[in-house]
Formats: structure tokens, C-alpha cells, sequence
């Protein structure tokens, strides 16, 4: 399982902002210590303020520091490598790193971030204890078919029983954070049929075959 | 580039104008080009969309995949910096705590205001519009027709560029020929919905945005502008040379580096910049307009809000164009002994008959749409086809049950992914995940839509600002507290609009999801949105024919005080359905050629 170090590289710029924040947040973190493998720090960094620069680019980490414990990131990246695989030449989730992203959207100092941090981090911690329960090991270390059992009881929340409602709640949540992450990459956009955000000379409109789907030709 | 400090402000202005938006530009712009000297205070910083816009940053890019923050309201994106429903340090209160009966304020402080981010919608409003009270005995009339303002909407589209079509439907005014640019081709949704909504009787026409789709004819169109105008003509034609035609992609809403739409920083303001007679004075918040002996206008007091320091600055001329309710909180604060309830309030209306656009909307699933081969549908960045208002004779007759009418934005397709692509789909999936999750996820995407309604409200006692007797923002400036009221004809008229849709989305065969979450309904069973969210706001100094009704005349000059205008939306006396930037421009001109005028004449 890859690293922290294997993020994105930031610039020099916001590389000495996250540093700042990070050794804030490490702070927390030791005085907490004891409690390192399934609670990750609390947020304790601002936003990125009311005029940040628009036109870069900004990888989780560049604004506030990740804050998913390394067993809570293994645990985050084999579900979204469930949620979305591998296929054909297209990455999995996983391969794009969209547990980095999860892992900046819980740790956000945003109010709107707050129950989705609630929801993953205590969801990632039922997971573990629901396969420690059935197969007598972390989620993690599980095989595709026992994983795949698990899941299966959790991915439609109508029909979970109710002992895993609060599974079920939980992978509800992650799965939409996981097709936000994936399908904002450049493979998932195209991967989901978004042609846009290229320059055009003209536009015509629907293409000859659209238009005949959709009994306008 | 006469972007200046305090020390550079100079002591022989013709014109102060207070904003840098669709009113502060447009004014300074007819003023400048006819050889006043202006100074413009902007109380955002300087801001310069071709060095600053995210022109294909995706969401991908955007921390949160570019999701809404409290920072950035409208997402990580959107032009909008230093702004929002919220303005740290710059409060507004709420007389009520009932969500019904309050009001909520976007504002931006930037260059070019809220111009960076519009959506460019430019819809004239029509005869009926500027005589309301006349048709249907509500509200108020405007004290011009249509055909009294109607070349003025021809020069302010001609400037800006505005795509579009004449349809010659009612109350839908056609713009002058060769004034608007080329519609783009309607989307796939657009299409559909189109054919569904025609044997409902609702027509779908090209909807009028201020999108260049094919460049600008500058020799052409400044000999008609700036007639017997060499100088004027020349910076025109370059100005507009600077200007590319859309390449069909990218949101409108993050603004736009090649300056293919219309924002006050890109088209107002270079060639305003170009003449050599204006200076602009950014992060300066202006308190309150100052009077000499004999009861005229002679300037402004403000906050240099880069060291905190009171300053002052003097011209002949005044004009507000801080956006209606800042224009408001401006003249209430300035008070005096001829002036004591506000400046230009001897009638006690400044600040009444506030009016926001009535709002309301639902999201459909369409499954026609559904595994469309992959296609570009990114067009102009924003629509390209609506529905205007249609039901005009049977309103008249009575038959609604509300005075007036509302426009359809419609759209979706195949936008950019951002936070929530691929989401939300268990109800259609039954929880698929894995391989079974991404063929179902490209199976629905794009097969979303939204449906909003845009109706006219009509003016009322209950909506109205004033001064919060306790509250100041960071400068100590006391800020607004806001009234408010929807009356029947709103509430029924939001309910017409959700009926509607749930007809267009059956006829299409749709799923109706309900309103959309953004959205801030007054209650969960209300479809009406809280006042001020689609920030339309209008009204607070309306013009009108009778000094002990009105603020100001029809040439937003105030009864009061001849040297100080309003150019903004403050001035409307009604807020037709018709979004209010392309009349609040044309206002603008029209009001600046009658200070020119005046100043001409040596009247102040």
C-alpha cells in the first residue's frame, strides 16, 4: 500500500503552509498518542479563506493536513478499490489515490464535512470490527470473495438488517464520496462519457447519433 | 493602469461612482468615453479576470472537488472571491427569525462585483414590465415605456455582446437588427425538453446571454455607439478587439480570461481605463455622500480599508452604483440636518419596496437520456435555450390566482463531474458497487435535469431595509437590517412553477427528484425559495413621475438632490421576471448621457 509520501508534490509555497498546519496538528496528535490506530487527530487547520488563488491546482494536503491514521487510509483505499476497480486500462480508485481525497473531505475544517467525518471514520472502525467478527481479521487483510460478502450486506441501505444499518449508512456515504473522487479524475471523467473542457471552434450541438436516440433526427 | 491609492485621489473630479459592477461599470464607461473624469471606489480588492480565472481547472483540482465551502459560496471555482451570503467583519441582520421572513444578501467584493460571476442572462424586460400598475393595478408604474428605453437595451447589448434571437412573442421584446449575436445550437436535453413542452403550450426559445459566440464587429459597432466620437470609436473598436469569441468551454460563473463574456473588469472597464479619464480606487468602502451649503452633493467620505483611515473624496457629481441595498445603507448613513432620516429621504421610502425574483425548482431523472453516446455538451457555459413566460391572457383574465408571470431556466446533460458525480444513485442501482457501479453510473450520467422558475414579485409593504439600530461592520459603518414578505401572489405563483415542472417532467417521461438541495426552500413544504437567494434584488430608491411617491426621476437623478444618481437596481419600481443586469445597464447609460448633459449645461 503506497504512502503519504507518494502525494502529489506541492509546491514550495503551499509545502511551507501544510508543514505549518501539519506540525500543529502533530501537536494534537502526540498528546493523543495513545489512541493513534483507529482515532485520527480532530482537524485543527483553517480553510483556504475567502480569496485563495483559483487558477492552480490543489492536491489533498495543500490547504490542510490529512489526518486518516496509515490503518485507516489502508482500510479507506481497499474499499474504494471495491467500489471501483480496475478495468480494462482504467485505474481502480484506489490507483488515483481518491482515499487521499476522502481523507481531505474528512479532514476539512469545514461545518459540512463534520457528519461525513463522524460517518467515515466510525464506519471504517465498524468495518474492522465486522470483519474481525465474521473472519477473525481487519478488513484490510481480508480476500475479494470475504470482502465482497460483507459489502454485499451493506450496499443498499433499504435492505440492510438492522444490525447493519449503521454499516450500511456508513457505505452508502463512502461510496458517494468514492465516485465524487473518481469520476473527477481525468480517467473517470472520461471513463463516465464527460468530452468537455476542451476548446472548440465551433459547437453544433448533438451529434447525428444522439439526435436519433432520441427521436429528434 | 490607473489603478490608484488614497494619495493618488485627485481634487477636480467631475463624477464620483460608487461600484465597479454592471452599474458602476456601464456608468463610468458612458462617462469616460464622452470625456468626463471619473474616480470609481470599489470596496473589494482589484481583480483581473484574464490573469486570475480558472479557465480548465477541473473539479478534480479544486480541494473538496471544488464543493461549496463557507468560504467560496458557490464553490471552489466560482469567480466570486471576498464575497458571498457572508461577509466576514460585514454583517446584515434579519428583523425575524421566521425563515419565511428573511432575507438573505449575496454581495462581492472584487472589481466588477457580481458581474464576474452572473450568468449572463440578458432578458429585456417588455412593455407590460414598465407599466405594471397600469395592466393589473398592483405596485407601481416606471415613469418611461419601453419604447422610451428600448435604444438604450440596443447600445448596452451591442457593447457587451449578447447571443440570441427575435421571436417577436409578447412582452418579449426582439432587439434591434444586427444587435445581438448568434444563438448556439440547442443541447440534447435542451432539444428534448423543447419538443415535450411545446404540446403543453410552453415555448422554448434561444434564451438571450451575454456571450460573444462570434467576435465582435468593433468598426462597425463603435461608429454606431459613439457617433461623431473619434477617440471614443477608436479605444471602442480596440477594446473589442481584445475580445474572443467563446471556444465553447469552461463555466461562465468562474468568469473569463478571454473575455468572451460580458464582466464589468473585462468590457466595461478597459476602455473606460483607456480613455485616460478614469480612476479607480480599489478597497475603498464608501460611508456616506457629503453635502455643501447649498445642499448639493460634493463627495464621499470612506474607508481606506488598507490602513482603516477615514478619507475623503470630492467631485461634482455623485453617483451610487454599490448594488441596490448597498446604495441604500450609503444614503441612510448619510445624514445631516437637512437630511435627518438619510439623504434623499425626505419621502421616508429609502430602502422600501425591495424586491427579490420568486424563485423555485426541481430536479428530474430522464430516462430517454439515459447512455447517450459520449458527446461535448459544454456550449456556451451556461444556457442555451429557456422558456418565457406564456400564460399572459389568462393571467389578465384572472385565471391564476397570481398577478404575474415567471420564465423556465432549464438544463443538465453531460456537465463537468464535480463532488456528487456518480452519487446518490442507490435509488436507481439498488447499492451497486464494483463493475456493476460504473456501468450504472454511465448510464445515468446525463440524464439529469433541473427545472427553475423565475417569476416577478410584486412589490410590499412588509420588504423593506433600514439601518440596525445597534449592529456596525468592521469599519463601524451601521449596516442593514432587513424586512421581509411573500405575499399570495408569490407563494402561489412558486406552487404554479412546481406544478408546471411535475407536468414537463411527466410529459417527458421523468422522474421528478424534488427540489434541488442547494436550494433554501422558506420550509420544507414551501416551494418558494427565502428572499434574496436568487439575488435579483431590487428596489429600496424607486424612480418615478411624483416627487412624494419615488426617490429618484426616470433618469435615476434624486428628487432631492439633482447631483446625486443611482444607477443600479436601486431604482426599479418593479422587478419584472426578466433577470434585471441588461436593464440596470441601460439605466445606467441613459442616466449618464443625462449627466453629461446637465454637467453641459452647467447645472451643478
Amino acid at each position: 500500500m503506497s504512502s503519504r509520501d507518494s502525494l502529489p508534490r506541492l509546491d514550495r509555497r503551499t509545502a511551507l503552509k501544510w508543514m505549518l498546519t501539519a506540525t500543529a496538528a502533530i501537536a494534537v496528535t502526540d498528546r493523543a498518542a495513545a489512541a493513534a490506530k483507529h482515532h485520527a487527530a480532530e482537524p485543527v487547520a483553517k480553510g483556504y479563506g475567502t480569496d485563495p488563488l483559483l487558477n492552480q491546482e490543489y492536491p489533498p494536503g495543500a490547504f490542510w493536513p490529512l489526518t486518516m491514521t496509515d490503518h485507516q487510509r489502508r482500510t479507506a483505499a481497499v474499499l474504494c478499490a471495491l467500489i471501483i476497480p480496475v478495468e480494462g486500462d482504467i485505474p481502480s480508485a484506489a490507483d488515483l489515490k481518491v482515499h487521499d481525497f476522502i481523507d481531505e473531505w474528512i479532514s476539512s475544517p469545514y461545518p459540512d464535512q463534520k457528519d461525513d467525518r463522524e460517518t467515515v471514520l466510525s464506519g471504517l472502525a465498524w468495518i474492522d470490527r465486522e470483519a474481525n467478527a465474521r473472519f477473525g481479521t481487519d478488513f484490510a487483510d481480508l480476500t475479494h470473495e470475504q470482502r465482497c460478502a460483507i459489502a454485499d450486506d451493506l450496499c443498499h441501505a433499504p435492505d440492510a438488517k438492522p444490525a447493519h444499518a449503521e454499516g450500511a449508512r456508513f457505505f452508502a456515504k463512502f461510496r458517494d464520496l468514492t465516485t465524487s473522487g473518481f469520476f473527477t479524475t481525468p480517467q473517470g471523467m472520461h471513463d463516465l462519457g464527460y468530452r468537455g473542457n476542451m476548446p472548440l471552434a465551433e459547437f453544433k450541438g448533438p451529434p447525428p447519433e444522439v439526435l436519433a436516440r432520441l427521436g429528434l433526427a | 493602469m490607473p489603478i490608484i491609492t488614497p494619495a493618488q485621489v485627485k481634487s477636480d473630479y467631475d463624477v464620483i461612482v460608487v461600484g465597479s459592477g454592471a452599474a458602476g461599470g456601464q456608468t463610468a464607461y458612458t462617462l469616460t468615453m464622452e470625456g468626463a473624469k471619473v474616480l470609481m471606489l470599489e470596496a473589494g480588492r482589484d481583480y483581473d479576470p484574464v490573469q486570475e480565472t480558472p479557465m480548465f481547472q477541473t473539479n478534480g483540482q479544486a480541494p473538496l472537488r471544488g464543493a461549496a465551502t463557507p468560504d467560496k459560496h458557490m464553490g471552489f471555482h466560482d469567480a466570486t472571491v471576498d464575497g458571498g451570503w457572508q461577509v466576514p467583519g460585514e454583517p446584515y441582520t434579519n428583523a425575524s427569525d421566521d425563515p419565511a421572513k428573511q432575507f438573505e444578501w449575496w454581495r462581492a467584493r472584487m472589481m466588477g462585483g457580481r458581474t464576474n460571476h452572473w450568468a449572463r442572462h440578458s432578458l429585456r424586460n417588455g412593455p407590460y414590465d414598465f407599466k405594471p400598475y397600469s395592466r393589473d393595478g398592483l405596485g407601481f408604474d416606471w415613469p418611461f415605456t419601453y419604447d422610451e428605453i428600448a435604444p438604450w437595451y440596443d447600445k448596452a447589448e451591442m457593447l457587451i455582446g449578447v447571443y440570441g434571437e427575435n421571436e417577436g412573442l409578447e412582452n418579449t421584446p426582439d432587439s434591434s437588427p444586427g444587435v445581438l449575436q448568434p444563438p448556439p445550437a440547442p443541447r440534447a436535453c435542451e432539444l428534448l425538453a423543447r419538443k415535450h413542452m411545446a404540446p403543453l403550450g410552453i415555448p422554448v426559445i434561444p434564451i438571450h446571454r451575454a456571450v460573444l459566440t462570434q467576435r465582435q464587429d468593433g468598426e462597425r459597432l463603435s461608429k454606431i455607439l459613439h457617433p461623431g466620437n473619434a477617440k471614443a470609436q477608436r479605444i471602442l473598436a480596440q477594446a473589442m478587439s481584445e475580445r474572443a469569441a467563446c471556444f465553447w468551454a469552461t463555466p461562465c460563473g468562474r468568469g473569463c480570461a478571454i473575455r468572451a463574456t460580458y464582466q464589468s473588469t473585462t468590457v466595461h472597464l478597459p476602455p473606460a481605463l483607456a480613455t485616460g479619464n478614469l480612476d479607480i480606487l480599489p478597497n475603498a468602502m464608501v460611508r456616506e455622500v457629503t453635502l455643501n451649503a447649498r445642499g448639493l452633493a460634493d463627495g464621499v467620505i470612506y474607508i481606506d480599508k488598507t490602513t482603516g483611515t477615514e478619507q475623503r473624496a470630492k467631485a461634482r457629481v455623485v453617483v451610487l452604483g454599490a448594488s441596490s441595498c448597498e446604495s441604500v445603507r450609503v444614503l441612510l448613513n448619510s445624514k445631516s440636518a437637512r437630511f435627518p432620516q438619510g439623504l434623499a429621504n425626505t419621502t421616508g421610502l429609502v430602502g422600501r419596496y425591495i424586491t427579490d425574483t420568486v424563485g423555485a425548482s426541481m430536479g428530474a431523472q430522464i430516462p430517454t437520456l439515459e447512455n447517450l453516446p459520449p458527446h461535448n455538451e459544454d456550449g456556451a457555459g451556461g444556457l442555451h435555450v429557456y422558456a418565457p413566460w406564456w400564460l399572459y391572457k389568462e393571467q389578465l383574465r384572472g385565471d391564476l390566482g397570481f398577478a404575474r408571470g415567471y420564465h423556465i431556466e432549464f438544463g443538465g446533460g453531460r456537465t463537468m463531474p464535480g463532488m456528487g458525480a456518480g452519487a446518490g444513485l442507490e435509488r436507481f442501482t439498488r447499492g451497486s458497487y464494483g463493475l456493476k457501479m460504473k456501468e450504472d453510473a454511465r448510464r445515468y450520467y446525463g440524464s439529469f435535469m433541473f427545472f427553475s422558475g423565475r417569476g416577478e414579485m410584486v412589490p410590499n409593504e412588509g420588504s423593506f431595509c433600514e439601518l440596525d439600530p445597534a449592529v456596525k461592520d468592521k469599519w463601524g459603518i451601521p449596516v442593514l437590517r432587513f424586512h421581509w414578505h411573500w405575499s399570495d401572489h408569490e407563494i402561489r405563483q412558486a406552487q404554479h412553477m412546481e406544478k408546471t415542472f411535475t407536468q414537463i417532467i411527466g410529459a417527458m417521461g421523468g422522474r421528478v427528484l424534488g427540489p434541488n438541495a442547494s436550494r433554501r426552500r422558506v420550509s420544507p413544504d414551501a416551494p418558494i425559495e427565502k428572499g434574496g437567494r436568487i439575488i435579483h434584488e431590487v428596489g429600496g430608491a424607486i424612480m418615478g413621475s411624483d416627487p412624494k411617491k419615488s426617490v429618484t426621476n426616470q433618469w435615476c437623478q434624486t428628487w432631492d438632490v439633482p447631483n446625486l444618481y443611482m444607477t443600479d437596481g436601486a431604482t426599479f419600481p418593479s422587478n419584472a421576471d426578466k433577470n434585471p443586469t441588461i436593464t440596470i445597464m441601460a439605466l445606467a447609460w441613459r442616466a449618464g448621457e443625462h449627466m453629461l448633459a446637465e454637467m453641459k449645461k452647467g447645472t451643478f
